[in-house]
């Protein structure tokens, strides 16, 4: 497919291939692996939601036990979060980040490929409770003194998220690593990808806030198998500090999971309304205070302990809404005007920006304490967190899967499965947890197997649990769209959606090492630039030849040399070039008018000795 | 703008020709910054822990309880031969670096030997700490809150201090196998900052724990 300004030659050399799978530290291969594994896990959890909204279709214990409904309700909490929603992040990052800095590889190759390797074992770990006597069942937050009593599951549990959470902190040291010290020349923090950005102060918050958890599941684990007491009363400790220390990682831990959908959103808008992204500097600075004030809402999910400070947590509370209402208003502001193509990933986008909002209004009612003391631990709770989990990470995970998905396979996912998808999981969504937000206020409390038949509670319940079937048949048209795509010959084009960024510039899928050479980046849209009109088309950098000097080929020449996209600019030769005629390009009306617009043919093929 | 007049002084001179077409290296080394953004991490596992001893003791009527008063104290031997062995560990550690930067190898070897001797110590004086208290007073980790802050931290520490003593082997044996030279020595330099934190976490669960009334 040579439809790439700058298609990469490097060529991968034959081994196993399983031999190659099992050892890789490629980031694309691991990224594929941790978004296989990922999505691997969100049909466990899945199949576990299903269990619990069968369950409670109707009132009366259907077919599963207390003990039973206790571990599938704690199981399909952890398994999202940890095994779902994380790890396909750090999958989707995994891919792309590299790519969109226009860099090799991540910074530690080798300890991707451990991070990697530590997920499917903390699965197994999670999971080896149910043959080893009951799998965990104190809730995916683990209160003590709940989760101090016997039963290996909570053990198994509790190592298994010291697993993940050291997998997850190795993954943020590379991602920072990697966005600090890899980026393409030119590329300056202010001309990041927004994608790279939210996975920037994601990996910060990550490397801040697990430690934190990892030092409460070690005191947990001390405590039941050692006779610790931190958080036994009797022996002078207190359980509230769990809830302290678990949600000091809990919050953060929801930006974790929400910040890199924003990304991907933040990426679709633009590509989709052929405009660029509006108020780019404001999206960074709402990016770093979200992570910021992050940390000082902990205690907001702790009102009722009468422990916390109220106001101070609560103003800290509703102080996180304004970015993250700036986000949303330069979103909407991106879309206006833009000539909007609705396809696959735009739907997801917007149906995320749609469906997000509910998420963070019915969040901002919790943080009214009078509020919440009345709904605390009720479906209320537990609708605003699927509403945000599934309305805004799930969405922002498949906007970023059909978006990139082309990139990764060399395929475009069927646009009308990918509708069908989009409208199943849309309507089964709303059907599934706008009814809880009811039931919530009318006093059902979450973690019950069973429920009093009161009036209007068997009709929501069992309107949520039609919603949630919903979302499992919307997961089979998703996993249908991907076995019939993946029939089809790779035959995407490498910039299918005419994107901005660096990943596009390279084949579909890319090459090991990913690129030959890199557009020179003078603003945060490089290929839009490069298609578009801004820069020069010589610009592109070969390796150097003997006896040339990298400053005549490589991109991070100074800008004198590789020539500033300004009309009458006197190149190398000390010749005047003609002053550029202002052409409007039609496909872009914005974008900065260039002589003529480079064809793969204009760039000059690198010397056979080049290579 | 014209730009042909600077084109002339561009700084031919200064380029790598075999550095990697894109990633000049400039600013701080890959490796140290991965290592130091995991010492961030370390600190806040730490102050997780630190955070969990002033939350204890701040709500206890007494500290430490009942009882206890005499327990941990910083006896001459073992706690405070240990405190200066770590801290002496870290000069060494820093000796050794200096060594290397000067391209000096086997001062470098002579100088991990050392550290790697101290650390073996310190460790060995902690057991013995350990055997102490437990075999003198009792004095457990289901003791209460007082005695399992006390061992959870020491141990932890002592745990980070086994890995900065395997580190410091590892390089110590790269060191002998002549693997590190004034311009490649990033391992070093990292399992010294490594060893540095470890040693300013000691000095604080140092005062903390044995000195704070």
């Amino acid at each position: 497919m040579a439809t790439t300004t700058l298609a990469p030659r490097a060529r991968t050399y034959d081994r196993s291939r399983v031999y190659e799978w099992l050892t890789t530290t490629d980031h694309k291969k691991i990224g594929v692996l941790y978004i296989s594994t990922a999505f691997l896990m969100f049909l466990v959890g899945g199949v576990y939601a299903l269990l619990i909204r069968s369950e409670l279709a109707i009132p009366g214990l259907q077919f599963l036990e207390f003990e039973t409904y206790n571990q599938i309700f704690t199981l399909h909490g952890t398994v999202m979060i940890f095994l779902f929603v994380m790890p396909m992040w750090t999958g989707l990052a995994n891919y792309i980040v590299p790519l969109q800095v226009g860099a090799a590889d991540m910074a530690f190759p080798r300890i991707n490929a451990l991070s990697y390797w530590m997920i499917p074992l903390g699965a197994l770990l999670l999971f080896s409770g149910y043959g080893l006597g009951g799998a965990a069942n104190a809730g995916w937050t683990g209160y003590a003194p709940l989760s101090a009593r016997e039963g290996i599951g909570i053990d198994l549990w509790v190592a298994s998220l010291v697993l993940l959470g050291t997998s997850s902190i190795l993954g943020a040291i590379n991602f920072i690593a990697t966005i600090f010290k890899m980026r393409a020349p030119g590329l300056t923090l202010m001309r990041m990808p927004l994608f790279v950005w939210n996975t920037l102060v994601t990996s910060v918050l990550l490397l801040f806030a697990v430690p934190v958890l990892t030092a409460g599941l070690v005191m947990l684990f001390i405590d039941r198998n050692y006779g610790g007491g931190f958080f036994d009363p009797a022996l002078g400790g207190n359980p509230i500090l769990w809830q302290h220390i678990f949600w000091f990682f809990g919050h953060p831990e929801v930006y974790i999971l929400i910040l890199p959908a924003f990304g991907v959103v933040s990426e679709v808008l633009p590509v989709f309304s052929r405009k660029p992204l509006f108020g780019y500097k404001a999206f960074v600075f709402a990016t770093a205070s979200i992570g910021a004030l992050g940390f000082s809402v902990w205690a907001h999910h702790m009102f009722t302990t009468g422990a916390v400070y109220l106001p101070f947590f609560s103003f800290f509370t509703f102080l996180i809404a304004v970015p993250t209402g700036i986000k949303f208003f330069n979103w909407l502001a991106t879309m206006w005007g833009g000539q909007i193509r609705l396809s696959t990933p735009m739907l997801f986008a917007m149906g995320f920006i749609a469906l997000f909002l509910i998420g963070g209004l019915d969040g901002a009612f919790l943080a009214v304490v009078p509020f919440d003391f009345h709904v605390q631990d009720t479906y209320w709770v537990v609708s605003h967190l699927h509403y945000v989990l599934v309305a805004g990470s799930v969405f922002g995970i498949f906007a970023g899967l059909y978006y990139w998905f082309p990139k990764m396979f060399g395929r475009l996912l069927s646009e009308k499965l990918g509708k069908v998808h989009w409208a199943l999981l849309f309507i089964g969504t709303n059907l599934a947890f706008f009814p809880q937000h009811l039931l919530g206020l009318d006093g059902m409390i979450r973690r019950i197997a069973d429920y009093a038949p009161n009036p209007g509670w068997t009709e929501l319940n069992f309107l949520s649990t039609v919603g949630a079937f919903m979302i499992g048949a919307s997961t089979l048209v998703f996993m249908w769209n991907v076995f019939v795509t993946m029939r089809t010959p790779a035959d995407a084009p490498d910039d299918p959606w005419d994107a901005n960024t660096l990943e596009w510039a390279t084949t579909s899928p890319p090459p090991p090492y990913n690129f030959d050479a890199l557009p020179p980046v003078r603003s945060e849209r490089p290929l839009f630039d490069l298609k578009y009109g801004a820069v020069e088309p010589r610009a592109a950098a070969y390796p150097a030849a003997a006896g040339e000097t990298h400053e005549e080929t490589r991109a991070d020449a100074p800008e004198e040399v590789l020539g500033e996209p300004v009309e009458g600019h006197r190149d190398e030769e000390g010749e005047d070039r003609p002053e550029a005629t202002p052409q409007v390009s039609e496909e872009a009306p914005d974008a900065r008018p260039r002589e003529t617009r480079p064809t793969r043919d204009e760039i000059p093929p690198p010397p056979e000795e080049r290579r | 703008m014209s730009a042909g007049s600077e084109v002339a002084q561009l700084p031919h001179a200064q380029e790598d020709p075999h550095g990697e077409v894109g990633h000049a290296e400039q600013g701080i080394n890959t490796a140290m910054l991965g290592m130091l953004l995991f010492i961030g991490s370390e600190v806040m596992f730490f102050a997780g822990l630190f955070a969990t001893y002033f939350n204890a003791r701040s709500a206890a009527p007494q500290w430490p309880p009942e009882g206890m008063a005499n327990i941990v104290t910083p006896d001459l031997f073992p706690i405070w031969i240990a405190t200066i062995t770590l801290v002496v560990s870290s000069f060494s550690m820093q000796l050794a670096v200096w060594r290397i930067r000067k391209g000096d190898r086997t001062g470098m070897n002579r100088a991990l030997a050392v550290t790697l001797l101290l650390g073996a110590i310190f460790l060995g004086l902690q057991a013995y700490d350990y055997w102490h208290l437990l075999d003198h007073y009792g004095f457990g980790i289901n003791s209460n809150i007082y005695g399992t802050l006390f061992y959870t931290m020491t141990g932890f520490h002592g745990a980070h201090v086994l890995g900065g003593v395997v580190g410091i082997a590892v390089i110590l044996l790269r060191g002998m196998a002549g693997q590190f030279s004034a311009r490649h020595h990033i391992a070093v330099e990292a399992v010294s900052v490594y060893w540095h934190f470890v040693d300013v976490v000691w000095i604080a669960l140092f005062f903390v724990l044995y000195y704070l009334k």
